[in-house]
C-alpha cells in the first residue's frame, strides 16, 4: 500500500483540532491540562462555534492557555476570571463565555469571585483543574492539597489542625442556585477522557438555555509538583485524590416533565 | 433647541452622564460618599431604554475585573467607588493599564488613611497620578469642580480612554459628589453596535471570525526584552498624552501677585479667595489644573515668572504641591495649605495662608 493510498479522508481516525492553534505547549509532559485543553477545543469545533466563543485564562499553570486556543482570549488577574467573565457575557450575551482555571486560582485567591459569579448564575462555563498544588510556583501547598500531603510549603505534610481541610470548592458550588451543571471528571485514561468530553459539551450546550453556571472540575495530576513520573502520579491520583474527590455528576438539571 | 436643566448632586450627574453617553457598562460597590452613582442609575434601569448594563458586584475587587472584562471588548464600561474601595482596585487599574484597555473608574474621595473618614478628601493624589498599583503606567486624570463636570467628564473620559487606550479616573471628592447644582443634560448618545466595534477596535473581544487570527488581552510577556518593549511603547503613549491633553484654567493671574494652584472643591473655594483678597488690595490669581496627569507643568512654570509666591491649597497634608515645586524648581517660594481628614478649609484661613507670604 502506497501513502497516497493510506492518506484518504475515508481512513482518517483523528486529527487535531484547528481550535487548538499550532504553538507548542509548555505544560510539562504528563501533565492533564494539554488533554483538557484539546477536549474544550473538540467541543467549540464540533458545535461550531469558534466565532462565538471567547475564554478567560488565569493565573497559574495554564496562564498561556490563550496561546493555544484559537479563539478570542483575555488574560485575567489572580483568580478574578469569573468577574472578568461575568461581564464579557452579559455585555455580549449570545456569546459563549468560559473561564480555564486551576485549584490556587478558583479555590484560594479567587473564592469571592467564584461564589459570587455561582450563586449570580452567571450563564458561562467554568473549566476547573484540580491537581491539588500550585504548580506554576514550583509545587506549594493549595487550598485543595490532600490532608498529610508534602508540597514544599507543607514539607512534612499539610497539617489539618494548622491549615484545615482541603476545601471541596466543587460541593460548596453545587449548593448554591445559581449553578445548573456541576460535575468531576478526570482525564488520566481514555474512557475517562470521553466521559470529561461529555460532560465540557454539555456545559457548552448549556449556555444555550441560559440558566446559570455551568461548572466542570477535572481531577488532575502534577507530576512536577507531586515529584512522580507521569505514570506514577496518575497512579497516585486515583489511589488518593479520587477517594477524597470522587468522580460523576454533582448536580444535574431537573428533567423538563 | 435650548439644553435640559436639571438640578442634581454631583454623583447623579455621573449616572445620568454615563447613560445619556452611551455607556455599556456600570459595575461598582456601595461605598460613602459616592453610593449615589449605583442607587441612581438602579433606579432609572437603562437596560430596556438604552442597553447599558448596571450589575452591583461583590467587592471592588469583583467590579474592576468585571470593567477589565467589558473593556477587553471595547465597550464602554466603568465603576466608581471611593478611596478605601479605589484601593482595592489599583491591581485591576494596573492590568487595566498594562493590557492597554479603554476604562473610566470614578473616585469620590474621603478622608484617610484605613477607614478615615466619609467626609471629603483629595489625599488620594498621590494614589492617582504616581501609580497607586504595581508597575510603570499612567491613569489618565480628570479633576471636576463643579456637578456640570462630574456630568460632562463621564464622555470625555471615556473619549480620551478609547483615544489612548488607557484607564481614566475622574478624581472627584465626597463635597463635588454630595452637592446640588444645575446640569445641563444631553440628548441619549446611542451605545457602539457590535459591527462598529468590530470595525473601530480590532483588538477587541468579539468572537474570532475566520478572517482574522485570534485576539489575545493580556498583560502579561514573560520575555523581559519583549516586556521591556511593551514599556517603552506605553512611555511614547503617556509622552504623547503629555503633549496633546493637558486641560487647565485660570482666573485672574494677569496681575497676580501670589497665585494659588488648587483642584476640584478647592478651585471652588479658592475662587471666593480671590475675591476676598482682591477686596483687601491683593493681588492673587488661580490656576485650576483640569487634568492632574498629565499636569500643567509648562503653563504653572509661565505664571511662576511672574509672581512672588505660589500657594496650593489641598484637602490633604500636601501632595499636588510636590508636583507644583517640581514645576517651578526655585524661582519662587511655593508653599501649602492643607486640611485634611475630612476638613474642608474656609475662605477666610486661606487669605491668611496667603498673608505670610
Amino acid at each position: 500500500m502506497t501513502r497516497e493510498e493510506i492518506i484518504k479522508p475515508e481512513n482518517l481516525v483523528y486529527r487535531r483540532t484547528p481550535v487548538l492553534t499550532d504553538n507548542v505547549m509548555h505544560y510539562c509532559p504528563g501533565c492533564g491540562h494539554g488533554t483538557v485543553h484539546r477536549l474544550i477545543a473538540e467541543v467549540i469545533e464540533e458545535m461550531g462555534i469558534q466565532d462565538k466563543t471567547i475564554g478567560v485564562a488565569p493565573v497559574g499553570c495554564s496562564v498561556l492557555a490563550y496561546n493555544y486556543f484559537d479563539v478570542d482570549f483575555v488574560e485575567a488577574a489572580h483568580g478574578r476570571a469569573p468577574a472578568v467573565a461575568t461581564a464579557i457575557k452579559r455585555l455580549h450575551q449570545n456569546h459563549f463565555v468560559f473561564t480555564y482555571q486551576g485549584d490556587g486560582d478558583l479555590a484560594a485567591i479567587g473564592t469571592g469571585e467564584t461564589i459570587h459569579a455561582c450563586n449570580r448564575g452567571e450563564n458561562i462555563v467554568i473549566i476547573f483543574v484540580n491537581n491539588g498544588i500550585y504548580g506554576m510556583t514550583g509545587g506549594q501547598m493549595a487550598p485543595t492539597t490532600l490532608p498529610n500531603m508534602k508540597t514544599s510549603t507543607s514539607p512534612y505534610g499539610r497539617d489539618v489542625e494548622v491549615m484545615g481541610p482541603p476545601l471541596k470548592i466543587t460541593e460548596l458550588v453545587a449548593q448554591l442556585p445559581g449553578t445548573y451543571y456541576v460535575t468531576r471528571q478526570a482525564v488520566y485514561t481514555p474512557a475517562l477522557v470521553r466521559k470529561a468530553k461529555k460532560a465540557i459539551r454539555q456545559a457548552f450546550e448549556n449556555q444555550k438555555l441560559n440558566k446559570g453556571v455551568s461548572f466542570v472540575e477535572i481531577v488532575s495530576n502534577c507530576n512536577s509538583g507531586w515529584k512522580l513520573t507521569p505514570v506514577k502520579s496518575n497512579e497516585w491520583l486515583e489511589e488518593n485524590m479520587l477517594p477524597f474527590y470522587p468522580l460523576g455528576d454533582i448536580k444535574v438539571p431537573a428533567k423538563e416533565v | 433647541m435650548a439644553k435640559e436643566i436639571r438640578l442634581m448632586k454631583g454623583n447623579e450627574a455621573v449616572a445620568e452622564g454615563a447613560i445619556r453617553c452611551g455607556c455599556d457598562g456600570y459595575f461598582g460597590y456601595p461605598i460613602t460618599p459616592q453610593s449615589e452613582i449605583l442607587e441612581y442609575l438602579t433606579v432609572q434601569n437603562p437596560y430596556p431604554k438604552t442597553g447599558m448594563v448596571v450589575l452591583q458586584a461583590e467587592s471592588e475587587t469583583a467590579s474592576i475585573n468585571m470593567v477589565y472584562g467589558g473593556a477587553a471588548c471595547a465597550k464602554k464600561v466603568m465603576t466608581s467607588s471611593s478611596s478605601p474601595g479605589i484601593s482595592l482596585m489599583q491591581e485591576g487599574l494596573s492590568y487595566i493599564a498594562g493590557a492597554e484597555l479603554p476604562a473610566l473608574c470614578v473616585n469620590v474621595v474621603r478622608g484617610g488613611p484605613g477607614l478615615g473618614t466619609i467626609q471629603p478628601s483629595q489625599a488620594d493624589y498621590f494614589q492617582t497620578v504616581k501609580g497607586g498599583g504595581h508597575g510603570d503606567y499612567k491613569l489618565i486624570t480628570l479633576a471636576p469642580a463643579s456637578v456640570q463636570e462630574m456630568y460632562d467628564f463621564v464622555g470625555l473620559g471615556f473619549d480620551l480612554a478609547f483615544k489612548y487606550r488607557n484607564p481614566v479616573m475622574i478624581l472627584s471628592d465626597g463635597l463635588i459628589g454630595q452637592v446640588m447644582e444645575k446640569v445641563e443634560i444631553d440628548d441619549y448618545t446611542p451605545r457602539w453596535t457590535d459591527e462598529y466595534i468590530a470595525e473601530k477596535f480590532p483588538w477587541a473581544m468579539i468572537g474570532k471570525p475566520a478572517s482574522r487570527g485570534h485576539n489575545i488581552v493580556t498583560s502579561l510577556e514573560l520575555d523581559s526584552a519583549k516586556q521591556e518593549q511593551v514599556n517603552l511603547r506605553l512611555q511614547a503613549k503617556y509622552k504623547v498624552c503629555e503633549e496633546n491633553e493637558v486641560r487647565y484654567e485660570t482666573f485672574q493671574v494677569e496681575d497676580a501677585d501670589i497665585l494659588l494652584v488648587a483642584y476640584g472643591s478647592s478651585a471652588r473655594i479658592s475662587q471666593k479667595v480671590i475675591e476676598l483678597c482682591r477686596a483687601q488690595g491683593l493681588k492673587v490669581g488661580l490656576l485650576r489644573p483640569i487634568t492632574l496627569w498629565p499636569f500643567p507643568t509648562k503653563a504653572i512654570n509661565e505664571i511662576s515668572k511672574h509672581v512672588k509666591g505660589i500657594l496650593t491649597v489641598e484637602m490633604s497634608a500636601g501632595q499636588m504641591v510636590e508636583d507644583v515645586r517640581l514645576a517651578v524648581g526655585c524661582a519662587v517660594p511655593v508653599k501649602h495649605y492643607g486640611r485634611f481628614g475630612g476638613i474642608i478649609p474656609t475662605p477666610t484661613e486661606i487669605v491668611e495662608a496667603i498673608k505670610t507670604f
